[in-house]
């Protein structure tokens, strides 16, 4: 590992971009079903909507814990999904960084889904009846208007999933445990170094590092929704 | 007929039971703010499904309960301006007009569009964002926007309601322009009598979810039966005339409406152009024998053919004339009718002040201007 300076250790810096990879594929690999949910939970009434809400939001108040080994279950080699997974595609994620990436992305969907609904909720229906009329379908209408203004509620859906998967622990150690280069994300790598003698130098710098990423991501998704309110207009920059 | 349209439909409390015929021009759908205006359009365009009935538009079956046929807005044709404009805040006004051309089923070409630009003076607009316009543009945008989609029916929602007489009066000649430009079914919804005056080709009254009554505007608004639908200042006949001659010296405008002679303010229009005069029931006094010098400019020699008192009882009576050729409308009290012992069959003198026919109740009339 290259010594990328800030004072790093190279073990420190592989958790730092073990953390970054992880926080950016979850949040990436979960944006589009969270919209296809916020969707349905906005826009669509059907028996058992309670029940989806319930579920999409168990993870929110479940204790993180709960929620890994309920993954580690059903995702890991011999839980039913993970033993399918494994013989039919050969895809194994307990272990894995993939797995801490699947546990960030399921502690990160809820809080992805409240946002971009609430967006969703306050998309004026009558521009959607607008295009309609011109003679677009709804696909067309969905992506044409309805997904440019639910932009401010994407990127603020985002930047959660993005800070929750970062501060991801407890799903993540209990499903994919704390394997360096592997599965040790910053919250780990933290977690590891205040527990061995002399590691809180160590400790201090990634919990620095933490607070600058959350601080940079914050007032990004800030100025970027902004510009984004600016140019659909009118529209709340984190609605 | 362009579009025929026969159908019910219950929201809550409130039932919808109507049918209209429209053919080329504009249709005005009239009544106050609950009577289903609104309803009606909405169930052309597609928004709302009626329990029961047909929407047929040139020939093409919209909606057929019985048949099962429903088709989803987007495949209908039709048209829809609404009272808020609805621009896509996120697209300027170029895009705006050109978002319905990719699902034209005969796409503009880049000289139709550019001839609606023009048509309504939206070159200097392109590059601007909805919420950078006033009220009467984005209300121009908004047609532009559905006429680019070439509808077979063009429906407007109160499409001039927020804005006030001045942004009216720029957008009223380019509705005018399209009318005439156009072999276009217009729809239009308003509950203002000097719109439907200046644009009804057909009027259709509605009241409490139905259509009381529907016909050319002059006839439905010379029934005595009807003023009382109309709000107390807007009842009155809608006469069509011609005009024959200017006074420029004392700023008149003579108008022949079937043999009598009005006159009114000085108008900009040709000689032999058609043109409305809205004559509205309280401006028109009433008087009988000699009457010596008067201010009123206006006097049509006319016969009462029928009184009905208000069934509000408020001391007022609407007084019909048949002056010839036409029918006209008189509001006066209780007493004036007394006094001058008015009954049917009685000659009288129909005295209107020039002053009282202002800009509001003078609109050009295409048919009248044609023959």
């Amino acid at each position: 590992m290259p010594d990328l300076g800030f004072g790093l250790g190279p073990d420190e810096v592989e958790a730092l971009l073990l953390s970054l990879r992880v926080a950016c594929v979850a949040t990436l690999a979960s944006l589009p079903l969270a919209v296809a949910v916020a969707w349905v939970l906005a826009r669509c009434a059907f028996p058992g909507k309670a029940l989806l809400n319930g579920a999409v939001h168990l993870p929110l108040v479940l204790p993180p814990v709960v929620t890994g080994y309920v993954l580690l279950l059903l995702l890991g080699r011999n839980g039913p999904i993970g033993a399918f997974l494994d013989q039919t595609l050969g895809v194994v994620v307990a272990f894995r960084w993939t797995g801490a990436v699947v546990a960030s992305a399921v502690m990160g969907f809820p809080l992805a889904v409240r946002a971009i609904r609430l967006s969703l909720e306050n998309v004026d229906r009558g521009l959607e009846a607008a295009a309609g009329s011109l003679g677009a379908p709804p696909f067309w209408v969905f992506l044409t208007v309805t997904l440019p203004l639910i932009t401010p509620g994407l990127l603020a859906g985002a930047i959660l999933c993005f800070a929750k998967s970062l501060g991801e622990f407890g799903a993540t150690i209990t499903f994919v445990s704390n394997i360096p280069g592997e599965t040790r994300t910053l919250s780990s790598a933290i977690y590891t170094f205040t527990q061995v003698p002399g590691g809180d130098g160590a400790a201090l710098r990634l919990t620095l590092v933490a607070v600058a990423i959350s601080l940079v991501a914050l007032v990004a998704s800030e100025v970027l929704a902004r510009r984004v309110a600016a140019r659909v207009g009118g529209h709340d920059a984190l609605a | 007929m362009m579009l025929s349209l026969d159908l019910s439909h219950t929201t809550g409390a409130f039932t919808l039971e109507a049918r209209v015929e429209a053919g080329a021009g504009i249709t005005v759908l009239f009544g106050p703010s609950g009577s289903g205006k609104t309803s009606l359009i909405n169930a052309v365009a597609g928004l709302i499904r009626p329990d029961r009935g047909r929407v047929v538009v040139k020939g093409r079956v919209l909606v057929d309960t019985q048949a099962g046929i429903f088709l989803p807005p987007w495949q209908r044709g039709v048209g829809l301006v609404f009272q808020e404009a609805r621009l896509f805040p996120h697209l300027d006004v170029r895009a705006n007009l050109l978002y319905g051309r990719r699902w034209s089923a005969d796409p503009a070409t880049d000289g139709d569009v550019a001839r609606l630009v023009d048509l309504l003076d939206l070159g200097p607009l392109l590059g601007r964002r909805p919420r950078h316009l006033s009220g009467g543009e984005r209300s121009r945008v908004a047609l532009g926007r559905a006429l680019v989609a070439r509808p077979d029916v063009l429906l407007l929602d109160e499409p001039l309601a927020s804005l006030d007489a001045a942004r009216k009066a720029e957008i009223l000649p380019h509705v005018e322009r399209l009318r005439d430009e156009r072999e276009l079914v217009i729809i239009y919804v308003t509950h203002a009598i000097e719109e439907a005056a200046r644009l009804a080709d057909t009027l259709v009254l509605m009241e409490g979810g139905a259509v009381v009554a529907s016909g050319p505007i002059e006839v439905l608004t010379a029934r005595l039966d009807l003023v009382g639908r109309f709000p107390a200042d807007q009842a009155g006949a809608v006469l069509t005339g011609r005009v024959v001659a200017h006074h420029a010296g004392e700023g008149l405008t003579e108008v022949d409406v079937h043999g009598a002679r009005l006159l009114v303010p000085r108008t900009a229009d040709a000689l032999g152009a058609g043109l409305r005069v809205r004559i509205a029931a309280r401006d028109v006094s009433l008087g009988r024998g000699p009457l010596g010098r008067l201010s009123m400019l206006n006097r049509i020699e006319a016969s009462v053919l029928a009184i009905a008192p208000h069934l509000a009882d408020d001391g007022m009576v609407d007084v019909a004339l048949s002056a010839g050729g036409f029918t006209l409308v008189a509001r006066v009290t209780r007493r004036a009718v007394a006094e001058l012992d008015l009954q049917p069959g009685v000659a009288v003198t129909a005295l209107v002040k020039s002053v009282a026919l202002d800009r509001r109740s003078l609109a050009r009339d295409q048919a009248t201007g044609q023959t």
